[in-house]
């Protein structure tokens, strides 16, 4: 029933698919941490006027779907008369950018909840502690609460990156031969829906159970002072 | 402040078809999820080995790759059928697809939040209500659904959630849903930024009003509990 041979035929172009889905996803998994770390900090803050804007934009990028996100960039950007004229235009016209650019800030908003959260659950004490041996706030930050809040922000952290990784086969929409839209051209070149998608979702699945792999294998690194001690 | 140019209506008109096929996929959604949760639990191992598996194998593959496979490889089963059968041609459709595909992927998701909230009821009571002679239908009834209502609104809440924001996925399959709509009032005016920035507000606003509504759900199904003085 499958047609093997047509599967075997197209693999290089599955692979450059899957080439391209990697890096898409892995580069604004990337970026977006660097941007939430800041972003979680904001969040955590007192002062509405750097807690608000920044609730604002989680919110608006929480609560809208990733397709749109990617449409209001890609197709959005050529409305205004100020972006085409831009130094960014350029970049703003390709749709690899745009797709980098909108899962990029899809990921940074609801990476930056979740380290708001895991910055929140920090003990008090320890934050006293540190306090009490004379370090600044900046060293408390970078030696006891960002530590201890990336620990437990791994596994919420662990299923943002498979939600981005299935996330980023909307880039297929927007002219972009990732996996899915690798399985696209395999299907209207062919006909063949099963042989197309089917092999597009057993790369899917190895790439999760990959990611998977990968947090277990940082989680035992992280926790290994929680686990119980060997006899 | 947003001039629609007359596409308002139009886009409303999508919304309510969005609207209605979430909820459509959570009814089925649902569904699929309690069978899931209780193949999970069954002491029969061919069930649970089954649910593993679709619990498993769904949740690894990306909803819009489901979806296409579900469009365009139902479409072929439907043909092969009704080819077979001598029946006249039916035509599957990006609705039906969508639906279907949107419950059969969430039942997933939901079969795990159930899975959970099964097994967070205390075991005693399910034992108790054996012993009263209660049948497995008014067990479920009366015991496990209220009590495993309060455990499985938090995870049933945000399952709704990515459901609700997936459904613009069926615009990629031809739904005729505010998307699309919008898709195609930004080619007629020029004016696309417009348009999605529209569909994307009226996302949040459905959002909103759902986690709002979801937030006293849950305190109404919590209501039984001890609350700190």
């Amino acid at each position: 029933m499958i047609d093997l041979e047509l599967v075997l035929d197209n693999l290089p172009l599955y692979l450059r698919g899957t080439w391209t889905t990697l890096w898409l996803t892995f580069a604004s998994l990337a970026i977006g941490l660097l941007l939430a770390v800041p972003l979680g900090l904001a969040r955590t803050s007192r002062n509405p006027l750097i807690n608000g804007p920044v609730w604002a934009y989680t919110y608006f990028f929480r609560g809208t779907p990733l397709l749109v996100q990617l449409f209001m960039i890609y197709y959005g950007a050529s409305q205004f008369e100020l972006v085409r004229t831009s130094f960014l235009w350029p970049l703003l016209s390709q749709a690899w950018f745009c797709a980098l650019l909108a899962f990029t800030l899809n990921t940074a908003a609801y990476t930056a909840e979740i380290l708001r959260g895991a910055i929140q659950a920090t003990p008090p004490g320890e934050i006293e502690a540190a306090r009490a041996l004379g370090m600044s706030r900046f060293m408390v930050l970078r030696r006891i609460v960002l530590p201890s809040a990336f620990r437990r922000a791994l596994p919420a952290y662990g299923n943002e990156m498979i939600f981005m990784l299935h996330g980023s086969a909307v880039a297929s929409t927007v002219t972009i031969v990732d996996l899915t839209g690798a399985a696209r051209i395999v299907n209207s070149r062919y006909y063949s829906p099963y042989e197309a998608f089917l092999t597009a979702a057993v790369f899917y699945l190895i790439l999760t159970f990959a990611i998977v792999g990968l947090v277990k294998l940082l989680e035992r690194r992280w926790y290994a002072h929680l686990r119980p001690r060997r006899a | 402040m947003l001039d629609l140019k007359g596409y308002g209506p139009s886009i409303l008109e999508g919304a309510v078809l969005t609207v209605e096929a979430a909820l459509a996929g959570l009814l089925l959604a649902t569904f699929f999820g309690l069978l899931g949760a209780l193949a999970k639990l069954a002491p029969a191992a061919p069930l649970r080995l089954l649910a593993g598996a679709y619990t498993t194998l769904i949740r690894g593959v990306p909803d819009l790759v489901l979806m296409l496979l579900v469009f365009f490889g139902g479409q072929m089963l439907v043909n092969d059928l009704s080819a077979r059968m001598g029946w006249e041609h039916v035509d599957v459709g990006p609705f039906t697809a969508g639906v279907l595909t949107l419950g059969f992927i969430y039942g997933a998701y939901m079969a795990e939040t159930f899975r959970g909230a099964i097994l967070a009821l205390p075991k005693g009571q399910l034992e108790a209500g054996r012993a009263f002679g209660m049948s497995p239908l008014l067990l479920f009834r009366r015991i496990l659904l209220p009590q495993m209502l309060r455990h499985a609104l938090p995870g049933f809440g945000n399952n709704w959630l990515v459901l609700l924001k997936a459904t613009a996925l069926l615009s990629v399959i031809g739904l005729d849903d505010m998307v699309r709509k919008a898709a195609l009032a930004a080619g007629a005016t020029r004016q696309p930024f417009t348009f999605y920035f529209a569909v994307a507000l009226v996302f949040l606003a459905l959002t909103s009003v759902s986690s709002l509504l979801l937030a006293l759900a849950e305190r109404w199904a919590r209501r039984g509990e001890a609350r700190p003085a």
